[in-house]
């Protein structure tokens, strides 16, 4: 609209627009190959310090990249050879990766278990090897992946070839040089005369222990703890609490509470399953750990609400401290209210004061001291409302898009169709809105014209900034038709800086600003 | 090498496997390292083994958790005390895994192993570990460390002593809550070794920190604290410093808290003394009974017993009493069945009167109560009620509750009720269970739930045992008898059951007389499984008759049955005739 201000507005904010750079692509699709199913990204996760990336898909596996740019041990010589200018922005490789889950077959209920992996969470570090938890619909697994010595063992008392009985020795060879390391020199060794076996004072001299060489060493993934059959229904989320020591998985109807140590039982906190399910009504599709207060947690529902909760009141939670919800305004319900009203997704910003929604159709931001509204609410692709028809009829209306927050609260992002993403400035004042592309040329599709979508009309002065439904079919009128089946559902924003990893089918694409 | 045919190759062996790819294999080898270090030798143990095991630190969890137990008893194969030092390194390795039961048993092996070191060598190796841990870079070390400070400390000279203190305040404020956690449960051990100033400066400023920590787990282990610091303290000092602490966390925000204080609060009354129990606890206390957590109310219920033990009758009633009566129809179902595990145990401390006027209606409400854990709570516990009160007071009540727990839908309840039976019985007294509860026992033997037929058999026999043969003979056997008849054959099977167990209670008169000809006509069943029970029945029973009745009636029996066309039977009678003959034989 009024796109002849964009420098007046620009030079009053406090935060200028991000200008989004393609950093790096992995698993990028050649022109006309077929994307199979397996393939598929399914959840993508920053641990804490942002130096891992960790990547599920729908073929149960978990990929692992880890960052190159800010470590030096290891990659100081590529980073010479790469010739870096001074502006670094985090760049990762592909570290490692491990088959999480594996199709199953309950064979009570008479239903199969997908080995897509739904979430993945990181742990806390500890002695250099990661560790993470990955889900899918019914459990949820533990993973410590660390950096293992490939062993070589040499310098056995007895010669693996002709060793027998008890002996299935190691099946490593022997070191071609023998080893004196252990003291033990070889001439004597088998001179010993003893037939007793009341062991000498001094010991037998003739046994030696064998000697392990190790010069390499290879990731090694191995599950620690399988949490399983706590679940009736699919699980949807599950969040690490900030004690360390337990963590929640929330599916349709229940969020229990688990010890990271304990894998056989679990805890329900929450149940919302009523007692007859034809009263059903509400379904939870999210749940998530405050990130500081231990005993505080939010879930949202289907029916668009974002319900706190305090672990202190109850052991079974089934009342709420604070709800969130937005009244919705009179006269625009239709059929499509309660299904767009759903929320797929929620965060919370890195301090734990907001929370991010996200809608069919819209980002909310929430202050978790103020229950009377969102904050801010940004419009991902108004556009679409009036095709909802279409997008109900193709199943579309149920995608369940991912949000994200900037380790500095000061930004969002969420995904949309046509594997397109949008980033919003969400700091008072803030009019940035930006529509990306996750392809190589990440702008392709913006317009720098007057007419450029989603600006607000202006500064708002109250800290309530409505973007205006600007969005029209700006991008359809570029000839672009929409496609529902590229969908951007799973993203992640550097707990740190300024970059975005986002999935678009099997490519994992980070952008940079 | 030729090793293979010398003495050695199995300890040889056992050395190779240490590093075997087969992880029971390395199991087998850690478990038994003693042996490989007596075959080495204390010096090359030293110098050999501990360092190599200590480079082999990345092996499996549960290598490694053989390898910290085995350690701990390992000072004899390191060349005794003086050398136990060497012992330190791969323990200390093993202290940083993050493997918490690997991480707990390094622990326990070093404080083991400390508590024999020289003062010297502590000084030396000891303290200087611990404080290595405490600054490593991982966690894992640093929630190790807090375990070991009350091993290292004592010996430590002054300043050592400074250090180690502001060490540990450091790991109570540690960014981690796994550390101050860790750091929380050691306090009360580290606390016992200082010296009575900084115990009351130093020590209580750090529980005060922990007391007030964000998490509410830190918080949860600061009350186990509570007692550990209250005995620690003198009773003034326990007053001033811990007492408000407590009182504190019994109305703290998080129930986990609350809950951990009504299962502390005895010990922590023991630790404050009677005076301020009565003036401050006894108030706390009551308000958890009350509290809006039900899980809160469990733990508190749970100790109504032992804190009216502490306190006068008097106050008892007074102040406990009336809460009880609120438990008693306690909205959860669970605050009321730990109620009924543990109010009869009040009885005594009330006396008789306060019992039969107050204590009495409770446990009627409770008998009467729709869930039936509460009611068979309350009828596991009778004996103590008996002894105040009397059965007579009792039984009125009490048989309404056993019949509708007898005839309960869900088996095992019903199974739960038999299992009292015999209690009840001599609680009872004949004449009462005679009227009342024998046609129960016999209805059990035709229950559709094969666990009830045979606890009912069961329940028979300790009946026998409890009111002897005489009784048995006039209420039992008959009644079991009649029933070898019932049409179908699980029932038959039961009966036979029964009268196994009961020949050897009823003695060789009665079995010869009443049961064996009962077992006999069974033989000639038409069902092969009756047949061959028989078979087993008489093998069970032969060693308490007379030997002619054996030759007369047993082995004839035995003999049809082993020309059996059924195989089963023929295998069961064989079998019993040869354990007789076998028997024959001996004798």
């Amino acid at each position: 609209m009024n796109g002849g201000d964009d420098v007046v507005v620009a030079s009053e904010e406090p935060l200028q627009p991000l200008e989004w750079k393609f950093s790096q692509v992995f698993g990028e699709r050649a022109a006309g190959e077929e994307v199979q199913e397996v393939d598929i990204i399914s959840a993508i996760e920053f641990d804490k310090s942002g130096n891992h990336l960790a990547t599920g898909d729908r073929g149960g596996r978990v990929v692992l990249f880890e960052r190159t740019d800010s470590k030096d041990h290891g990659s100081r010589r590529d980073l010479e050879s790469t010739d870096y200018s001074s502006s670094r922005h985090p760049e990762f490789r592909y570290k490692t990766e491990f088959q999480s889950h594996e199709p199953e077959f309950d064979y009570l209920k008479s239903l199969e278990i997908e080995e897509k992996i739904n979430k993945i969470k990181w742990c806390q570090t500890a002695n250099g090897s990661v560790f993470l938890l990955s889900t899918n619909d019914k459990t949820i697994k533990f993973w410590k992946v660390q950096e293992k010595k490939v062993k070589k063992i040499s310098d056995m008392n007895i010669d693996p070839s002709k060793a027998i009985g008890n002996g299935s020795s190691s099946s490593n060879s022997n070191s071609s040089k023998p080893h004196l390391a252990n003291g033990g020199s070889s001439d004597k060794s088998y001179n010993y005369p003893s037939n007793d076996f009341s062991f000498p004072p001094g010991g037998l001299p003739s046994l030696r222990l064998p000697s392990v060489v190790s010069h390499e060493t290879s990731l090694l993934a191995r599950c620690r703890r399988v949490y399983a059959h706590a679940h009736d229904y699919h699980i949807n989320s599950i969040s690490n609490n900030s004690d360390g020591e337990t963590f929640i998985s929330a599916d349709d109807l229940r969020i229990n509470l688990w010890n990271l140590e304990i894998s056989n039982q679990s805890f329900n906190i929450v149940d919302v399953k009523p007692t007859n399910m034809e009263d059903l009504t509400e379904v939870i599709t999210s749940a998530e750990f405050h990130p500081t207060h231990c005993n505080t947690l939010a879930y949202s529902s289907s029916k668009g609400s974002i319900r706190l909760i305090d672990l202190r009141q109850s052991a079974l939670c089934d009342s709420h401290a604070k709800l969130f919800e937005e009244q919705e305004a009179p006269g625009s319900r239709s059929f499509f209210t309660e299904i767009i009203a759903s929320i797929s997704d929620i965060k919370f910003a890195k301090e734990g004061r907001y929370i991010l929604s996200r809608d069919y159709m819209t980002l909310k931001l929430w202050d978790i001291n103020m229950d009377s509204g969102p904050v801010s609410t940004f419009r991902v692709h108004e556009y679409l409302r009036p095709k909802l028809c279409d997008l109900y009829e193709n199943d579309s209306i149920f995608d369940k898009f991912e949000c994200c927050l900037s380790g500095d609260g000061s930004r969002v992002s969420t995904g949309s169709y046509s594997n397109l993403f949008r980033v919003f400035g969400c700091a008072p004042g803030s009019t940035e809105a930006t529509t990306l592309e996750a392809s190589k040329n990440p702008t392709r599709r913006q317009v720098p014209t007057p007419s450029r979508p989603s600006r607000s009309l202006g500064n708002s002065l109250t800290r309530v900034v409505r973007r205006a439904g600007a969005e029209n079919t700006g991008v359809d009128a570029n000839g672009n038709s929409f496609d529902f089946t590229t969908k951007l559902l799973h993203l992640a924003w550097h707990p740190s800086e300024n970059s975005i990893a986002c999935a678009a089918a099997n490519s994992l694409y980070m952008y940079y600003a | 090498m030729s090793m293979a045919d010398e003495p050695l190759y199995p300890i040889a062996v056992l050395i190779d496997e240490l590093k075997n790819d087969d992880i029971q294999l390395r199991l087998n080898s850690i478990r038994k390292l003693s042996t490989i270090a007596r075959a080495l030798g204390e010096e090359r143990t030293r110098k050999e083994l501990i360092p190599f095991l200590t480079e082999n630190n990345d092996d499996d969890d549960e290598v490694l958790l053989a390898m910290a137990a085995e350690l701990g008893g390992f000072i004899p194969y390191v060349g005794g005390v003086e050398h136990a030092s060497a012992l330190l390194p791969p323990l200390e390795a093993f202290c940083s895994v993050e493997e918490t039961c690997v991480r707990d048993k390094a622990v326990e092996s070093l404080c083991r192993i400390g508590s024999h070191m020289r003062d010297t060598d502590l000084v030396e190796y000891f303290i200087p570990l611990v404080k290595r841990l405490a600054a490593g870079e991982w966690f894992t070390a640093r929630v190790s460390a807090c375990g070991l400070f009350h091993i290292a400390y004592p010996s430590a000279p002054e300043a050592s002593k400074t250090e180690l203190r502001s060490i540990y305040s450091q790991l109570c404020q540690d960014d981690m809550p796994m550390v101050r956690r860790s750091a929380a449960t050691n306090l009360g051990k580290f606390a016992a070794t200082v010296e009575y100033t900084h115990l009351k400066a130093d020590i209580m400023s750090i529980f005060d920190d922990l007391t007030q920590d964000d998490q509410d787990s830190v918080r949860l282990l600061a009350v186990e604290g509570c007692a550990a610091l209250g005995k620690l303290l003198e009773p003034q000092d326990c007053v001033a410093h811990i007492l408000p602490v407590i009182v504190n966390f019994s109305q703290d925000k998080s129930w986990r808290v609350r809950y951990m204080v009504a299962n502390q609060l005895y010990e922590l009354c023991e630790a404050v003394g009677p005076e301020p129990t009565r003036a401050e606890l006894v108030p706390a206390y009551v308000r958890l009974l009350r509290d809006n957590e039900a899980e809160v109310r469990i733990a508190a219920a749970g100790k109504v017993t032992k804190f009216c033990r502490i306190l006068s009758s008097e106050h008892a009633i007074q102040n406990i009493l009336p809460c009880v009566k609120e438990l008693s129809s306690d909205s959860s179902q669970h605050v009321r069945s730990t109620l009924a595990s543990v109010i009869m145990g009040m009885a005594p401390v009330l006396g008789k009167e306060t019992t039969i006027e107050h204590l009495l209606p409770i446990f009627l409400s409770l008998l009467k109560d729709e869930f039936p854990d509460v009611r068979l709570n309350i009828i596991s516990k009778l004996d103590q009620v008996n002894q105040v009160i009397g059965i007579d007071l009792l039984s009125q009540s009490l048989l309404p509750a056993i019949v509708e727990l007898a005839e309960d839908r869900h088996w095992r309840v019903r199974l739960a009720i038999i299992e009292y039976i015999p209690l009840l019985a001599s609680q009872l007294g004949v004449t009462f269970f005679d009227d009342k509860l024998g046609a129960l026992c016999m209805q059990w033997l035709q229950d559709k739930v094969h666990a009830i037929r045979e606890a009912a058999a069961n329940n028979l026999k300790r009946l026998a045992e409890e009111f002897g043969p005489d009784w048995a003979m006039q209420h039992i056997i008959q009644k079991v008898l009649e029933m070898i008849n019932n049409p179908h054959y699980l029932y038959r099977m039961t009966i036979l059951r029964a009268i196994s167990l009961l020949a050897p209670v009823v003695g060789p008169e009665v079995t010869c007389s009443n049961l064996l000809p009962a077992v006999v006509a069974a033989s000639k069943d038409r069902v092969p499984n009756i047949k061959f029970n028989v078979a087993k029945v008489l093998q069970s029973i032969f060693p308490i008759v007379d030997q002619s009745v054996v030759e007369k009636t047993i082995r004839p029996c035995l003999v049809e049955l082993s020309e059996d066309p059924d195989v089963d039977v023929r295998y069961f009678s064989s079998q019993a005739l040869q354990a007789i003959d076998n028997v024959m034989m001996s004798s």
